[in-house]
This record gives structure tokens, C-alpha cells and sequence, in this order.
């Protein structure tokens, strides 16, 4: 009798264990390509774990209804399976697990996040899985000897290096020397806001410039003001701030209730905060990076210009499209253009053929160097003016000129 | 850190300005612990899932002020908010937190009255579990703030400074301090109020006064609940709202209880506007990454300086 | 309330080898059985590791620590450093930016990393539940409870801060060397043995250790403490060293956790608080505080649902978590274990007169 009920729980485990372990989809191609990623559909990434998962499918989309992939002279649909990681790194992994082993996948996209990404990376190197990821900037990605990473963005470092730049020309041309500058940085305690911190202490340092406030935000984030105060007290010529959505929007709401006044603010994330839509004039002049603009001319044969992208997007989706939905698109169109070029399925050669990839796509030029990263594609450097994102760095594809300085607070 | 110290040396206009926005919020924090100290002093529960419902409180400010439209497409339903000011949300969002509390205390916090604190404690903090799961999945789960427009009142502007204070936190102050009164006017009072009283002096002497304790619970709980919901529409007007970060709001919560002692009320004022003051200042001296150590911090000193207390008085009675 | 004292019963001896057989064979079986989800195994021994020791704390000695998971995250931060930083500069490993150098380690590298980071995981558990014992361990009930979890806030904003270990950025746990799949089982095969290892550890030395005088003396504390203290049990001793035997092996699961998930994040993989310091709670609560198979079945019950809800119920699984903890806790207060002693006495080795059988339901 005990023992009896015992056994049968422990079959009914197994059992349990067994459902778990069940692979789900089997087969990897049939006249389908199928890639696996594991996105934030919940959690505190999920909005933009959306706009990845939404530029992955329209990009899907669009393929196949274009004929779909040729590989050896046949053509393949894509299609995508997704598995939410609820924006946490152990999750991720072990969906990353999940998809390799008993999903079968053998082609990854990357998740949204440095943070995510950094957690799957190992996993699908371990099992030589290619990943082309589009939302993963930190530079520290790079430098572990990835051989099947590749990141079709611009690596964190650059998000505000047009910003310090801009800032030194402008001394500059005020009569001041750059490394007279002060700088006040203020970024949030993750892997991708720490990177560009990084970048902006090297550009800065390059130029001389003093350091005068470094703060590190807690990642739940509810008050800047302790730091505003001080900057308002210690008066720096830029302020440079990264903490995804959460933090541009606090930092613009609190830098306009505070009333801190800065020649130069520099941020990460104003569109996917929409600080425009949500602060309305306490938004002008604000310095924002992107990795890409719809007003760029950047083109390919699949969406056409990035306006036509935009287009696109907004027609299926209702609203603009952030960056992170065009990099995550032009992630698929690189699998597909080294799918066409590799003309088979072995992982090696679709590596090989990733890292020799060399193509425009509406979102920018793409190659990538020996490590993974993309650098053939500036970062874009927008200024709020008159309630709208115009383009002012780098100067090849400028609409406005910057506003600079920044007028204090009494005068707007 | 030491400059730090020596930037607020030279610039008193800005410590003022931190102490004056730290007491503002703190008077908000003095709310969630005026409710917490409620439901300990009355059922014996000390409840987690206080920071919980400031966030719903938020999220209803959120939407009050927010202009959204709602799709069903099974009846072919379309219905447009266009967003009131936000201030409104602070009589929209007390009543559905009250029904919240209500229906918490229905369906799980009344089997929990009798039971020992731990597992109040943990059933508590299941609820706040769910209730975070919920905000994040059905509303979302974004960092959001409710648009007020109220803008900044600057004053004393002189070259040592500029003090610079936000109008709705002025409006979260004063609001604080009449809901103290109002309430402390309401235990005192009135029969509900003196019910309240009654039962968490004695529950069972009440019942047998012939009040119904079980009814003073659950309007105990669902008050608390609508308190919260209140300071949450503040938080969501001077800070952000995030689903998953109610937790700090209770720890806060149980800090200023635990110094003020339970049926302190002045104590709790104090202690909240206090805690907020520190807070800020702190915030300038230590760094922002430190805000949630600080505050942690703080909690496990208060605790250890309590029971140190209580033994060296226990040595000398023994 | 004797709960775990030792079995009288020839039967129930029997039985319990005989257990005890079944449960070894299918777990060392398991591995070879179900080769895909050889990581998800090792998490589950990781979980019931988690479950018995809160219970020493919160069955046997009655003290509910929402904060075990401070000694956890130390283990997985002193085992990472161990392991990292005789190799390479730690301070550019973990630094985010340009800096953040490769680390490839040879097999007896690895190895030669991984063992005392093991040992200094342990002692790091041990000590720092001695150190934090003697000061919070004065705080009674709730005070306690909430007291803990602010510890475990603290802790995990201290190591979020501190840029040797990377802050925010986290490290990269080293990898076993060798490439390809063939490497990747073998490491889950080797984590998998080592976590089942220290469960049979942990399981069988604390049910040593609660037959001993020390067993009999935390339950006594347990169920009264101020009594215990009057009949001269050296209270504050036994307490730390109730929770240096929990911080003891909690720092070894902890540093096995973090080889096994790769990426060590502050806040969400190892002072995760409000998700494994809570569940190891609600593990041993749903098995049944203070009973010896309680933690185990927890573990099982809980792992199993968790993983199920994450399988079917996509969308919507942390809701019904959130759900499936204040059922636990409202209508199991007793667990598992609690509601078979009401039901069955005689399982559990009980010897119940019939005329009191009726008040057996507790």
C-alpha cells in the first residue's frame, strides 16, 4: 500500500518529466527554414522584446511573400518559433537550451538586450549555433571570442560618441578648448548602459574632458533627483544618460521639475520612451542616439528605402517604428542573404558565409568584423526641435543643425 | 563621497531644496504606513502586498490621465478615454483600490485572520506575487508616470541657487497631511471609526458589544488598500510606477511602523517625512545606486537598534 | 509536535530504505533516461538542496528566514571569483566595454578553479551565517522574517554595486573547455552529479543531525524559546549554528547554480529574492515544515508544477504562480506531510490510540 502509492508517485514524476522533456517541433526543414528565438514577451523588456518580435515577423513576412529564401536552387519560407524569457537572463538561456536541443533549431536570432543576449551567447556557441542578434550593444559581447555571434547594430560604445564630439566642436568654436569641458554621467546598472558609459569615458577622455559626476542608477529606478541636484550644483557643460525607456523619461520629467540646466543633454532611448508624445516642450533640445532613422537613404531590394520600411511597419503595426524593429528586420535579412550565398544548411558554412556578409539593407550597411560586430553603420544622433527628431550627426546624413547650447530653464 | 559633503556645505539652497522634496515624498510614504500600521494594530497582519496596491493606484492614475482607447471586437466596441487630469485619479483610485482591498479580504485575507503571522506573512506576499503578475501582464509592463502638467514653482532664485520644488508634490504634501487628519478625525470620532478602535484593542470583547469584527476587518483592510491606492497616484505623478517595484514601497512602509510604534499616528508623520528627507539626502551623499541599500540598510539598523533595546531591558529586569 | 524524530517501527524502516533505493536509482538513471533536460534535473536537485535547508531553519528551528538566499548568491560570487580570477585580470573580465578580455581555461584549469571554488563557497556560507547569525538572530518571528528579506535586498544591492564582480554587468561564468555538443552533456552531466551529490548530502546529514541532541534542541527553541533558554540551552549558539549548516551548504549550491546557468546576474540570478528566496519557502511550507520528506516533495511538486505552467500556460504562468503560492499557504498550511499525518498516522510512524484518532487532524 505505501510503497504502491510511493511508485506511483514517483511515475506520475516521471510522467511530469516526461510531458517537460517532450520535444515540441521536430523537424527543422521541410520547405521551411525554421529559427528559433527566445524575445521578452513579458517582464520588463517586453515592450521592446514587441517591436523585436515585430520587426523579426514583418521581415519573415515580407521574405515570403517575395518568393522566400533560394538556397541551392530551391526556394524555402522562413518561419520563426519564439518562446518568451520574460527579460530574465537564466530564462533565456534555458529556453536557448530548449530551442537547440529538443526544438531542434539550428539558426538563432538574438534576443533584446545586452543583458539577454549575454546570457544565451555561451549556450549556442557551446552547441556551434549561429546567432545573428540586433538588440544586444554591449561591447563586451565582442570580446570573448564569439566565432557565431553577429550584430547586425552599432556596438554600444558609439551611441554617444557624435554627441561628445559635437560638443567639442562646438568649444571649439566658441573659442574654448574640449578638454575644458565638464561631463556629468549618469547610467543605469546594466550591462548595456554601463558599455556606453564606457564609450562615452573614452571619447571624453580622449578630448581631455573632466569627468565631474559619475552616478551608477539602480535598476528599479523610481528617483533621479538626488543626482539631478547634484549636477544642478556642480553645473557640467554635457550630461550624458542611459537607462533605457524608464530612464529617459524620468530624466526628462525631473531635469524639467528640477529646472537643471545643462548646455547639453545626451540620452539613449527617447523614441522607445516617447518622451515627445509624454513631455511635449520639456523634451526640445534633447540629444537622442539611434541606430537608425527612417529619413536615412539606405535601401535594398526587399523593403526598399528606410522610409518605405517605415511605411510598412506603420501600416501593419499603427505606429512608427523604433530602431529596435528595424534592426531586428535587418537581422533576418542578413540570414537570408547568407542562406542564399552559403547555398546549403550546414552551420559551418552559414557562419562562414554570415561573417564574409557585405550588403546594404534599409536599415545600413552591413559587415561584420572578425569578432561579429557590424562596422560599416554610424550611429545616428537626433535632437528634439520643435517636437519632432531631426538628424543632426553624423554630418553626411544631418536634416538640422544642432541647437547648442541648450537655453536654461527661465527662458523657455 | 567627501565632495559630495562639500558640495551641500557650499550650497545650502540645494540641501534645502533635497530636504524639501524629501519631506514631500516622505509624506507619501507616511500614508502606505498609516494604512500598514492600520491593518497590523487591527487584524494582526502585517501586510506585504501594501506596495502592491500603491502600484495599482498608480496604474489607475495612469490611465485616469492617459487618453486610450478600448477595442472589443466580439461586440464591435469601441470606447475612447481622452484622459483627465490627472488629480482626479485621487477620488477614481481610492474607490477601486477599496473594492480591490475588499475582494482580497473575501476571498483570502479572512482565512488568514486567526493564523499566525508567518503565514499572513507569506500569504501576503503570495498575493503581492499575483498582484504583480496581473498589473505587469494586463496593463503593462512599462515604466509609466501620469501626465500632470502641473510644472515646477521656482523660488529663491539667487546666485547661490535656485529652489525648485514640482507643484504636485506640494499637492502630495497637503493631500497627505488632510487624509491623516481626516482619518485620525474618523478613528476618534465616528461609531465606524471607534468599531475599528475596538476591535484592535480587544476583538473579542467588540464582538461581544455586539460588533461585527468580521466586517471591521474587511472595511480595515479595503481602507488600507484604498490609502494605497491613493499614494500611489502621487508616486505615479512625482515618480515612476513599475509593476515589479512595489516591494520598496512596504519595506518603507514597515520602517516607519516599526519607529513610530503602532498606534502612533504623529509618530508615523514624522517618521515617513523623515525617512523621505534622509532618503534624498542620502541619495546626494551615498549616490543613486545606493537607494534601495540605503533603505534596506536603514530597515535592518532600526530592527537591530530595537531589539538591542528590548534585551539590555530584559537583562536588567532578569 | 515531534515531527521528524527517528523511525521506530521495523516497517517504516524498511520502508524508508527501500525509498530511499528507488528515489537514488531513477536519479542517477535520470540523467541517461532524459539526456535533453539533463540542466533542468540539476536545477531541481539545486531547488530541493534550497528546500531542506530553509526548513532547518523555518521547520525545525522555527525561525522563517526570507533571506537564506544571501548565502546562496555569496557562494555563486566567491566560487566565480575562485574560478576566474587566478587566470585572468577579474577586474577587466567583468568590466563592461572594450576591456572585457576572453577567458579559455585548460581542463585542469577549469577543474583546478571549480574544486576550491566549491570549498570557499561553503566556508563563505558558513562564515558570513555566522557573522549575520549573532547580530539578526536576536530578532524574533516576523521581525525576523522581514528583517531577512531586507538582508537579502541589501546584500544583493551591495554586490550590484561592486564593479570587481562586474556590478551591473555580471560575469560570464568560465566555461568547461572543449567545444561541440559532446562537451556541453558532458558538463550537465557533471553538475548534474555533483548537485545530486550534495542533495543526498545535505539530505542525509541534516537527517542525522536532527536526531542528535542539537535536532532536539532547535525544536525545543522552536516551540518555545524563552522555556528552552530557561532550561539553559545556549540558545544564541545553536541558532547560528542552525544557519551556518544552512549557509554552509547553500554556498556550494549556490556556486554550483552559477557554473550551471553561466551568466551570473546581482539581482535576478543570485540575491534573487522575490524568486528563489521566496520559492524555497514556499517548497518546504507545501511539503510540510519540519518533516523530513516535506522539502523533498515540495521540491518535486513545485518544480514539476512551475515547469509545467511555463509549458502550457505561456502568458499567463507567473499569474498562476502567484496563484498556486496563497493556495499553498492559505489552504496547505501544513503541506503535503501535515495533511498525510492527519490522514495516515501510521505512515509516518505515529502511533495514534483509537480513541484519539479523531483528533489526529491538527
Amino acid at each position: 500500500m505505501p510503497i504502491t502509492r510511493m511508485t506511483a508517485v514517483a511515475l506520475a514524476s516521471v510522467g511530469l518529466i516526461g510531458t517537460i522533456a517532450a520535444p515540441a517541433s521536430a523537424k527543422v526543414e521541410g520547405d521551411t527554414i525554421v529559427l528559433g528565438a527566445a524575445v521578452s514577451k513579458s517582464g520588463k523588456y517586453s515592450t521592446n522584446g514587441k517591436y523585436t518580435m515585430n520587426g523579426y515577423n514583418l521581415a519573415v513576412e515580407r521574405l515570403n511573400a517575395m518568393g522566400g529564401v533560394s538556397v541551392g536552387g530551391k526556394a524555402y519560407k522562413l518561419k520563426i518559433i519564439y518562446y518568451d524569457d520574460e527579460s530574465r537572463g537564466a530564462r533565456g538561456a534555458q529556453l536557448a537550451e530548449r530551442l537547440i536541443n529538443q526544438d531542434k533549431v539550428k539558426f538563432m536570432l538574438g534576443p533584446y538586450s545586452s543583458g539577454l543576449t549575454k546570457a544565451i551567447v555561451p549556450i549556442t556557441e557551446k552547441y556551434k549555433i549561429p546567432m545573428v542578434e540586433a538588440n544586444g550593444a554591449s561591447r563586451s559581447l565582442f570580446t570573448k571570442g564569439y566565432k557565431y555571434l553577429f550584430a547586425v547594430l552599432s556596438t554600444s560604445e558609439q551611441y554617444l560618441a557624435s554627441a561628445i564630439a559635437l560638443a567639442a566642436e562646438k568649444a571649439e568654436a566658441a573659442g574654448r578648448k574640449p578638454s575644458s569641458l565638464k561631463v556629468a554621467l549618469a547610467f543605469e546598472n546594466d550591462p548595456f548602459s554601463q558599455d556606453v558609459r564606457a564609450g562615452v569615458i573614452d571619447d571624453a577622455k580622449r578630448f581631455g574632458m573632466k569627468i565631474v559626476v559619475d552616478g551608477r542608477l539602480p535598476r528599479d529606478l523610481s528617483d533621479m533627483k538626488g543626482i539631478l541636484q547634484k549636477v544642478k550644483l556642480v553645473k557640467p557643460d554635457i550630461l550624458a544618460i542611459s537607462g533605457h525607456a524608464k530612464g529617459a523619461a524620468l530624466a526628462i520629467r525631473q531635469i524639467a521639475a528640477l529646472r537643471v540646466n545643462v548646455p547639453m543633454l545626451a540620452m539613449t532611448h527617447c523614441d522607445s520612451a516617447k518622451v515627445i508624445k509624454k513631455f511635449g516642450k520639456d523634451a526640445e533640445f534633447a540629444l537622442c542616439a539611434s541606430q537608425w532613422a527612417p529619413t536615412l537613404s539606405y535601401k535594398d531590394k526587399v523593403f526598399g528605402s528606410a522610409g518605405d520600411f517605415s511605411k510598412l511597419y506603420e501600416d501593419k503595426f499603427g505606429e512608427a517604428p523604433p530602431y529596435q524593429a528595424a534592426e531586428s528586420a535587418a537581422a533576418v535579412l542578413v540570414y537570408a542573404d547568407a542562406f542564399q550565398r552559403a547555398g546549403s544548411f550546414d552551420t559551418a558554412k552559414l557562419r562562414d558565409a554570415l561573417a564574409a556578409t557585405r550588403m546594404q539593407t534599409f536599415y545600413g550597411n552591413i559587415k561584420f568584423d572578425a569578432a561579429g560586430k557590424n562596422t560599416a553603420k554610424p550611429m545616428v544622433l537626433y535632437q528634439i526641435q520643435d517636437g519632432q527628431y531631426k538628424v543632426v550627426a553624423p554630418t553626411k546624413w544631418a536634416s538640422s543643425k544642432l541647437r547648442h547650447p541648450t537655453p536654461s530653464w527661465d527662458k523657455r | 563621497m567627501l565632495e559630495n559633503f562639500q558640495l551641500l556645505a557650499e550650497n545650502p539652497v540645494g540641501l534645502l531644496n533635497l530636504i524639501i522634496d524629501g519631506i514631500m515624498i516622505g509624506a507619501v510614504f507616511a500614508l502606505i504606513a498609516y494604512g500598514m500600521a492600520l491593518v497590523w494594530g487591527v487584524m494582526n497582519i502585517i501586510n506585504l502586498t501594501q506596495g502592491e496596491y500603491v502600484i495599482f493606484g498608480g496604474f489607475v492614475a495612469f490611465y485616469t490621465a492617459g487618453e486610450w482607447t478600448l477595442t472589443i471586437d466580439a461586440i464591435g466596441v469601441s470606447l475612447t478615454w481622452p484622459g483627465v487630469h490627472a488629480l482626479w485619479a485621487l477620488i477614481v483610485a481610492p474607490a477601486v483600490l477599496y473594492a480591490v482591498g475588499w475582494g482580497v479580504y473575501r476571498l483570502v485575507i479572512f482565512r488568514i485572520v486567526d493564523r499566525d503571522m508567518f503565514t499572513s506573512i507569506l500569504a501576503t506576499f503570495g498575493i503581492s506575487i499575483l498582484l504583480q503578475q496581473f498589473m505587469n501582464s494586463v496593463f503593462t509592463a512599462d515604466d509609466v508616470i501620469a501626465r500632470h502638467g502641473m510644472g515646477t514653482w521656482s523660488a529663491w532664485r539667487t546666485d547661490m541657487g535656485e529652489l525648485a520644488i514640482e507643484r504636485v508634490r506640494i499637492v502630495a504634501l497637503a493631500f497627505a497631511l488632510v487624509v491623516g487628519g481626516f482619518l485620525a478625525f474618523y478613528l476618534k470620532n465616528t461609531r465606524d471609526g471607534q468599531a475599528i478602535r475596538a476591535v484592535a484593542q480587544n476583538a473579542r470583547a467588540a464582538r461581544l458589544m455586539g460588533i461585527d469584527a468580521d466586517r471591521v476587518y474587511a472595511r480595515t483592510y479595503a481602507l488600507n488598500a484604498a490609502l494605497c491606492g491613493a499614494a500611489g497616484v502621487l508616486v505615479s505623478m512625482t515618480l515612476t510606477i513599475h509593476a515589479f517595484t512595489g516591494l520598496i514601497y512596504t519595506v518603507r512602509a514597515f520602517m516607519i511602523v516599526i519607529i513610530a510604534g503602532l498606534g502612533n499616528v504623529t509618530g508615523v508623520i514624522v517618521a515617513g517625512l523623515g525617512l523621505g528627507a534622509g532618503e534624498k539626502v542620502a541619495e546626494f551623499l551615498i549616490g543613486t545606486s545606493y537607494q534601495v541599500a540605503f533603505v534596506t540598510g536603514l530597515l535592518l539598523v532600526v530592527l537591530l537598534y530595537r531589539s538591542v533595546r528590548l534585551a539590555m531591558r530584559r537583562r536588567y529586569l532578569a | 509536535m515531534n515531527r521528524a524524530g527517528p523511525m521506530r517501527n521495523q516497517g517504516a524502516s524498511r520502508r524508508f530504505v527501500l525509498l530511499c533505493l528507488a528515489v537514488g536509482l531513477l536519479s542517477v538513471a535520470a540523467p541517461f533516461l532524459f539526456p535533453a533536460i539533463v540542466k533542468q534535473l540539476s536545477i531541481f536537485w539545486v531547488m530541493v538542496i534550497v528546500a531542506y535547508t530553509w526548513d532547518t531553519m523555518g521547520g525545525q528551528l522555527g525561525y522563517n528566514s526570507f533571506g537564506n538566499i544571501v548565502f546562496f548568491g555569496a557562494g555563486i560570487y566567491v566560487s566565480a571569483i575562485i574560478q576566474i580570477a587566478p587566470f585572468t585580470n577579474m577586474r577587466d573580465y567583468t568590466a563592461a566595454g572594450e576591456e572585457g578580455a576572453a577567458l579559455t581555461l585548460t581542463m585542469a584549469q577549469y577543474l583546478g578553479g571549480l574544486a576550491p571554488g566549491l570549498v570557499a563557497a561553503a566556508a563563505i556560507g558558513f562564515v558570513l551565517a555566522i557573522a549575520f547569525g549573532f547580530v539578526i538572530l536576536g530578532l524574533r518571528g516576523h521581525y525576523f522574517a522581514i528583517g531577512t528579506l531586507a538582508l537579502g535586498i541589501f546584500v544583493a544591492q551591495i554586490f550590484a554595486n561592486w564593479e570587481y564582480v562586474g556590478a551591473g554587468s555580471g560575469i560570464i561564468m568560465p566555461e568547461l573547455p572543449g567545444r561541440g555538443r559532446a562537451s556541453d552533456q558532458e558538463k550537465s552531466l557533471l553538475f548534474y552529479f555533483l548537485c545530486l551529490l550534495l542533495a543526498g548530502a545535505t539530505i542525509f546529514f541534516l537527517r542525522w543531525l536532527y536526531t542528535t541532541r542539537f535536532g532536539l534542541a532547535i525544536n525545543a527553541i522552536r516551540d518555545d524559546e524563552d522555556k528552552a533558554e530557561a532550561m539553559g540551552i545556549a540558545t544564541t549558539l545553536y541558532k547560528v549554528a542552525a544557519w551556518s549548516v544552512s549557509g554552509f551548504f547553500l554556498g556550494i549550491c549556490g556556486a554550483l547554480y552559477g557554473n550551471i546557468v553561466r551568466f551570473v546576474d546581482p539581482e535576478e540570478t543570485a540575491f534573487d529574492g522575490p524568486g528563489l528566496g521566496v520559492w524555497m519557502v514556499l517548497m518546504a511550507v507545501l511539503g510540510g515544515k519540519g518533516s523530513l520528506w516535506g522539502p523533498l516533495i515540495g521540491a518535486v511538486l513545485f518544480h514539476a508544477t512551475k515547469e509545467l505552467l511555463w509549458t502550457y500556460l505561456l502568458g499567463f504562468q507567473n499569474i498562476a504562480l502567484g496563484l498556486l503560492v496563497v493556495i499553498i499557504v492559505v489552504f496547505f498550511p501544513e503541506g503535503i506531510m501535515g495533511w498525510i499525518r492527519a490522514r495516515w498516522p501510521a505512515l509516518v510512524g505515529e502511533r495514534v490510540d483509537a480513541s484519539a484518532q479523531s483528533q489526529a487532524a491538527r
